[in-house]
């Protein structure tokens, strides 16, 4: 099926939980022409639902989840992007959803895949997004009294941990 | 026996100062701690297979850091891991060696411009003996910096009283 | 003086009653044992958290970030795409030749090149010699953890060769640079195809006597069979790749169902875990597999020599790389274990605006928890193993 397809299959199911197919997020990052990718963008607090209805259903039947990452857009917007694939239909989609760097609440998905469990923690710890609904949301690479979020663009590294010195 | 059987003929008896007999042979069994990070560790294992084989060295690799005299810090040090190697580095008996093998223990390696969670260099921890660059080192580069620590374990003397 | 910060652990532990044979009761209670990160079969540094109830564990907790490199925050920072292929070599550094290959590939669709055949027949040639190299990594080290010595020294003889081949190439043993954006940076050797066709007949008895020494030795076979038994559907959901879901018994490798390159001309079969031994998934299944996906990558190479067809293989490397504005895509290749996908938003400049690399070791590992629970704690030294996880490409 194709991003299409299933797009309008969400959008009868699911309505309003939906933002337009291509979407541009915000001034700075608009979407011109062709992006190699389509995605389906999709409201913060309703992932859940749609996902469990995208892996259970049995023309999509996506249980497979490749590759969970966030995304800082630089312009006062962060994002989490999945990949999802069927290894039965052998047919792949991008979902994305978008929230604010004031107040970044996103819903969690690890019921739906267990493996984002750690990706999703993952995100929390380098991006700050928090993940609502997570059974264990904490820190997984850096040590659990890091000050920051390294991978947002206004990051600054900090100049000294427990007396070692951090920059060169 | 070979060399030694070429230098005393006459008998047994050999004098010597007690300072060269010990480094001899603290010099000849120095054991070694099971301590890889990163990709050094590959080049480390590759050091003690049949091909360039370190256990001709005397070096053994010994699991606990109660029973070494040489750790190799090979691979990266990150900020996480610098506090567990001072505690292990605190766990050696003396006399300890640290040999910091390659270009991320020395000083940060690839990661020094950039690298917000690497430590720039074992040596901000813990003191080190012998630098062996490289990245990663090949294992003939790591045995060199072994008879490097040799040759200091050579001059040193364990009789003399210390201040 | 440098203290490590008290860490959280959030499981508290149960206290419980047996009673002994001849009526009395005993209070029990659950122990928390640290496998720390300096541990002589954790393959890395990896903490393992393990709640006991005796010698039965009742959870174990992966701790990781002891090698946080911050792989993606320098991929920011490169004024160049090319200059990040030294950085991706690093992560999985036991197979470093797939690495590079996944990032030039994800380069390479983004700035929509085609690079001469003759640059993909070296690129599967190198990538199927490095997963020999690292199967034989993985293998050895097995041994040594289930207490054999000698397949580590075998092991490493054999792939000395593998790095002479290398080494002739591009003058590297480990970590190459060899496979950059749109091409590659030297030629073969006029001497590699010679060597290379030697090594192949030298190997293909080797893997029949590693098998004789290892994989079918009574006492190995006794202590993996039955052991960490990963089922079909977890595996699924975990979304376990390579070799671990292949011994789970899910027919699935990226090489043929998501092709690239030229693997759909050569004539190869992907290895799945049967349970000859044991269950379906358990440990020594994915140590078969990996055994017989070493001899199919000697097949896919002698075909590769071959029919190796002649060209430049610097033609197709671009001067300037720059992709257009909001081009993103994500690239997922077979690397030696698993399903290594990176996902690279371009912004317009020469240097990349976000490049995420999904390693599948970060993945694989994350299943840890699962398959122990239940076992003793000297499978968890084996089940740990068989996950075969490089601690670079777990905390990259």
């Amino acid at each position: 099926m194709t991003t299409q397809e299933i797009f309008n299959v969400l959008k009868n199911k699911f309505g309003d939980a939906l933002i337009e197919e291509k979407i541009s997020a915000a001034s700075g990052f608009a979407i011109v022409g062709n992006a190699m990718q389509e995605w389906i963008s999709i409201a913060p607090d309703k992932m859940k639902d749609i996902c469990f209805f995208l892996r259970d259903d049995s023309e999509m039947q996506f249980d497979y989840l490749s590759c969970l990452s966030g995304v800082d857009y630089n312009n006062g917007t962060l994002g989490i992007v999945y990949h999802l694939t069927s290894m039965v239909h052998k047919h792949k989609i991008v979902l994305k959803t978008f929230c604010k760097k004031e107040n970044p609440h996103v819903q969690s998905v690890s019921d739906v895949w267990g493996t984002a469990n750690w990706h999703e923690r993952e995100v929390f710890d380098l991006f700050g997004i928090i993940i609502d609904g997570h059974p264990d949301l904490r820190r997984i690479l850096l040590p659990d009294d890091w000050e920051g979020n390294p991978l947002r663009k206004d990051y600054k590294v900090q100049e000294f941990y427990h007396g070692m010195k951090v920059p060169y | 026996m070979g060399l030694l059987d070429q230098r005393f003929e006459n008998g047994n008896v050999f004098i010597t100062k007690l300072d060269d007999l010990l480094n001899w042979a603290r010099l000849s069994s120095l054991y070694q701690m099971q301590f890889g990070l990163a990709c050094c560790a590959i080049e480390m294992m590759a050091a003690s297979a049949s091909n360039f084989d370190i256990m001709r060295f005397g070096i053994i690799p010994r699991a606990t850091p109660r029973q070494v005299d040489v750790m190799f810090v090979a691979g990266t040090v990150t900020i996480k891991m610098a506090s567990r190697i001072k505690r292990l580095y605190d766990q050696m008996p003396e006399p300890r060696y640290i040999i910091s093998m390659g270009s991320c223990s020395n000083c940060g390696g690839p990661y020094w411009e950039h690298g917000y969670h690497v430590l720039k260099g074992v040596d901000r921890v813990i003191p080190v003996d012998v630098y062996i660059p490289g990245c990663p080192p090949r294992p003939e580069a790591l045995l060199e910096g072994i008879m490097k620590l040799q040759e200091k374990v050579r001059k040193e003397s364990m009789v003399k009283k210390r201040a | 003086m440098l203290q490590p910060p008290t860490l959280p652990t959030n499981y508290t532990v149960k206290p419980g009653h047996i009673k002994t044979s001849t009526g009395k009761t005993i209070r029990t209670e659950e122990m928390i044992i640290n496998m720390g990160p300096q541990h002589p079969s954790t393959h890395g540094v990896l903490r393992l958290e393990i709640v006991v109830d005796g010698e039965i564990i009742v959870d174990c907790i992966p701790h990781i970030g002891y090698l946080h490199r911050c792989f993606e925050k320098h991929c920011e920072q490169m004024t160049n795409y090319q200059q990040v292929i030294p950085y991706a070599d690093r992560m999985d550094y036991c197979s470093a030749m797939t690495n590079e290959w996944a990032f030039a590939l994800a380069a390479e669709r983004l700035l929509k090149i085609e690079v001469p055949e003759r640059v993909e027949y070296i690129r599967v040639i190198m990538a199927e010699l490095q997963r020999i190299a690292s199967h034989l990594i993985a293998v050895g080290t097995y041994g040594i953890d289930s207490g054999a010595f000698t397949p580590f020294l075998y092991t490493f003889i054999d792939r000395e060769k593998i790095l002479d081949l290398f080494e002739i190439t591009c003058g590297a043993r480990l970590l190459y640079n060899y496979i950059w954006i749109g091409g590659l940076s030297h030629d073969l050797p006029p001497n590699f195809i010679g060597q290379a066709k030697e090594f192949i007949k030298y190997f293909r008895p080797r893997i029949k006597m590693l098998n004789d020494l290892l994989t079918y030795n009574e006492i190995f076979v006794k202590r993996t069979a039955n052991v960490g038994v990963l089922p079909k559907d977890v595996a699924i959901n975990y979304a376990v790749s390579g070799p671990q879901l292949r011994g789970s018994g899910v027919n699935w490798d990226l090489r043929r169902d998501d092709p690239y390159s030229i693997y759909h001309k050569l004539d190869w079969q992907p290895q799945i875990g049967k349970g000859e031994v044991g269950t379906v998934g358990d440990c020594w299944d994915r140590h078969i597999v990996r055994m017989r996906e070493m001899e199919q990558s000697l097949h896919i190479i002698d075909q590769a020599l071959d029919e190796l067809p002649a060209g430049n293989v610097k033609a197709a490397i671009p001067k300037r790389i720059r992709p257009e504005k909001n081009a993103e895509i994500y690239v997922r290749t077979e690397a030696s274990r698993g399903e290594l996908g990176y996902y690279i938003i371009s912004d317009g400049t020469s240097s990349p605006f976000r490049v995420k690399a999904r390693g599948p070791a970060f993945v694989n590992l994350s299943v840890l928890p699962e398959i122990a629970r239940g076992g003793l704690i000297a499978d968890l030294v084996l089940t740990a193993g068989s996950i075969d996880i490089v601690l670079g490409e777990v905390d990259r």
